[in-house]
């Protein structure tokens, strides 16, 4: 019975059903996100277990039988000495790259605050490398510290720093970028910062730019000197995106094998292996699919903390 | 108690001149307003005496020194905003702190001047609050007291009442006034609000186009306009103007009365008005009519107060009055105040 003493018809009632539905929270809310739950299962969720599945087993590209060795995989990569290498340069590779970048970015950013002739030129360059598909860049740069043709050396040798006995930079002709260890771990972080320092900027920037302009203008006014001004004001202010931005870093440049993996292949001897390089030798090229994923768990604790770290930022600016 | 000068001053940008050449000169402990409707340069020249805006050309004196090339740290003022630009990450304790900090104040002298500012404004229950949590009007109080707590030789205030709604408007100006009687700061008010204007300023400088037009006091700019601009930008409604050949007639729109309104021996101008229109506002009615006679066809608008007894209608001609020395003349070619002329008398 209705409010006013009908009896509903089957039609009306049907339409009042689907307009339950629509309007349901409950309903509604599942049926909008689940596309996005499928997705994270069957590309995220799927190859997490299975990595799980795969580390505890004696899988190989050749045989895929399936046994169940237990830790044998994880005693086995921990010993290996090119592992806890990998592991040294993944670290040593993200935070001196992320350092820099954040360092750079900043003054970069600053400096494309301040109105000067071809600014729009100067934001271009810049943004330059972003455009650039990743491998591609790479691959120029592989040309630019080729061993012996790299105009970096060149430039070196017609300035004299280079290839005469009482040179600086020492009497051969070229400096192998990427056949000295430690030039090779050099080569290899400032392209990975010269690839993520376009972005970086922008973030930065946008982040500068939202400032309110009487906000730097009232603590001028208040006597704060540039250096307050930056670390009591601007830092602080762009501090919740700059932390954001700073662990997608984190993520992309901890995951990342592109440019180890066409710059130097880890090597000199492993000299820039990291863990994700050393997944891919070990578990695709190797075809030792269940180290390989033994080594490619080592990524998640990390990942993991990051991640944590990550929505309770997004949490706590939220509820701010 | 310090004067703030300035001297022929210009600020171009590009090719607009935002302020163009200005001379005023405050007095000590005066409180002076810069009124002129948007874009008219009087907040433009209130940031170059703050020294957050350099001038194109000209000097700005503050208590007799040049301070041209002086940041605005070294100036000795301090500025409300508009905006109040609050600092979002501080508590209101850290906002007001943050000039003494900055000045390299003493440490231990920090938390009694806070103390000191934040009572005089009554926000002593707010210091730990961030300015999020706080009212237009409480953020208005913070941003004072974070002015005041360095006790500058100079105020200025970049219209600090605009974000109020009309009541709290009102009791906050009537606060400002006070505050600035108390300390006697030389205080330099922008507005665009001309009643703001008239109620806070011992003196207004009245500002159009980047220009001085007028400076006195509010009696001043009300009844002796300089010019047609000032005229019709004080008042509301403003003061008529009505043409003739040579020449434009004012006169304000509450001292054109029905004939009959007036008891006085005082030597009165007649005119036939052709009214359209009434509006009862409460405290007066606004009449909406045409001239006859010496001004055809111009539309003036009077102002009645709701004392005054009016059996009128819409539609119909009524004589209306306004005392010879209350009508002002002004050039039509210049808009400047000119000579009185008797036009009355060729009738």
């Amino acid at each position: 019975m209705t409010r006013n003493g009908q009896e509903p018809s089957p039609v009306n009632d049907r339409a009042a059903h689907t307009h339950r539905l629509v309007d349901s929270e409950k309903w509604l809310g599942l049926v909008m996100i689940s596309p996005a739950l499928l997705y994270i299962v069957a590309l995220i969720g799927v190859p997490l277990v299975l990595a799980v599945l795969y580390s505890l087993s004696d899988i190989t590209t050749g045989d895929p039988n399936y046994h169940i060795v237990g830790l044998r995989n994880f005693r086995n990569v921990i010993q290996n000495h090119v592992f806890q290498r990998a592991v040294w340069n993944t670290f040593v590779f993200t935070i001196i790259s992320m350092t820099l970048v954040l360092v750079l970015s900043k003054i970069l950013a600053l400096v494309l605050m301040k109105d000067f002739r071809g600014k729009w030129l100067a934001r271009f360059l810049i943004m330059l490398p972003w455009t650039a598909p990743i491998a591609l860049g790479t691959i120029g740069w592989l040309w630019m510290l080729d061993s012996v043709f790299s105009p970096i050396d060149w430039v070196f040798r017609s300035l004299g720093l280079l290839g005469t006995p009482d040179a600086l930079l020492g009497p051969n002709p070229n400096l192998y970028w990427l056949g000295v260890p430690t030039l090779a771990m050099t080569s290899v972080i400032l392209v990975h910062v010269w690839r993520m320092l376009p972005l970086a900027t922008v973030i930065v920037l946008g982040g500068l730019s939202s400032i309110p302009q009487d906000l730097l203008e009232a603590a001028e006014i208040d006597g704060a000197g540039f250096w307050r001004r930056t670390f009591q004001i601007v830092i602080p202010l762009v501090l919740p995106i700059m932390t954001i931005a700073t662990l997608f870093g984190i993520v992309f440049t901890f995951t990342d094998m592109t440019v180890v993996y066409v710059l130097t292949r880890g090597g000199p001897v492993q000299t820039t292996q990291v863990l994700s390089t050393w997944t891919f030798f070990k578990g695709i090229e190797g075809g030792d699919l269940a180290q390989g994923a033994a080594i490619s768990l080592f990524l998640f604790p990390v990942m993991a903390a990051v991640a944590i770290l990550m929505l309770r930022l997004a949490r706590r600016t939220e509820v701010a | 108690m310090v004067v703030v000068e300035v001297r022929g001053v210009s600020k171009h940008f590009g090719d607009v001149r935002a302020v163009d050449h200005v001379d005023i000169a405050t007095t000590e402990g005066e409180f002076l307003v810069l009124l002129g409707p948007s874009g008219c340069g009087k907040t433009t020249l209130l940031r170059m005496i703050a020294g957050i805006e350099t001038a194109t050309s000209g000097d700005i004196l503050i208590g007799g020194k040049i301070v041209n090339d002086l940041p605005p740290r070294a100036r000795k003022i301090a500025m409300v905003f508009q905006s109040y630009a609050l600092y979002p990450h501080m508590t209101v304790y850290r906002n007001i702190a943050f000039p003494l900090k900055s000045q390299g104040f003493p440490k231990e002298e920090i938390p009694g001047k806070v103390q000191w500012a934040a009572s005089t404004f009554g926000i002593e229950k707010l210091l730990h609050r961030k300015p999020r949590e706080l009212s237009g009007g409480e953020r208005q109080r913070v941003a004072l007291a974070r002015a005041v707590v360095r006790e500058p030789s100079v105020f200025l205030l970049d219209e600090p009442l605009s974000n109020l709604d009309a009541k709290l408007r009102t009791s906050a100006r009537d606060e400002l006034q006070q505050f600035q009687r108390r300390i006697g700061t030389t205080t330099i008010y922008v507005t665009h609000d001309q009643v703001e204007a008239m109620g806070l300023g011992d003196r207004i400088v009245v500002m159009s186009g980047g220009k001085v037009r007028q400076v006195g006091s509010p009696q001043d700019v009300y009844n002796e306009p300089a010019d047609t601009f000032v005229a019709g930008f004080l008042g509301s409604p403003p003061m008529n103007l009505v043409e003739r050949e040579d020449y434009i007639a004012g006169f304000r729109p509450e001292k054109f009365l029905p004939v009959s309104a007036y008891d006085t021996s005082e030597p009165l101008v007649k005119l036939w008005l052709k009214l359209h229109r009434m509006e009862h506002l409460g405290v007066n009615r606004l009449l909406y009519g045409t001239l006859r006679d010496t001004f055809p066809n111009e539309k003036v608008i009077v102002s009645v107060p709701s004392t005054v007894d009016l059996h009128i209608a819409a539609g119909e001609t009524y004589e209306f009055a306004v005392k010879e020395k209350d009508i002002k003349f002004f050039d039509r070619s210049t808009g400047l105040r000119i000579e009185p002329r008797r036009f009355w008398e060729k009738r």
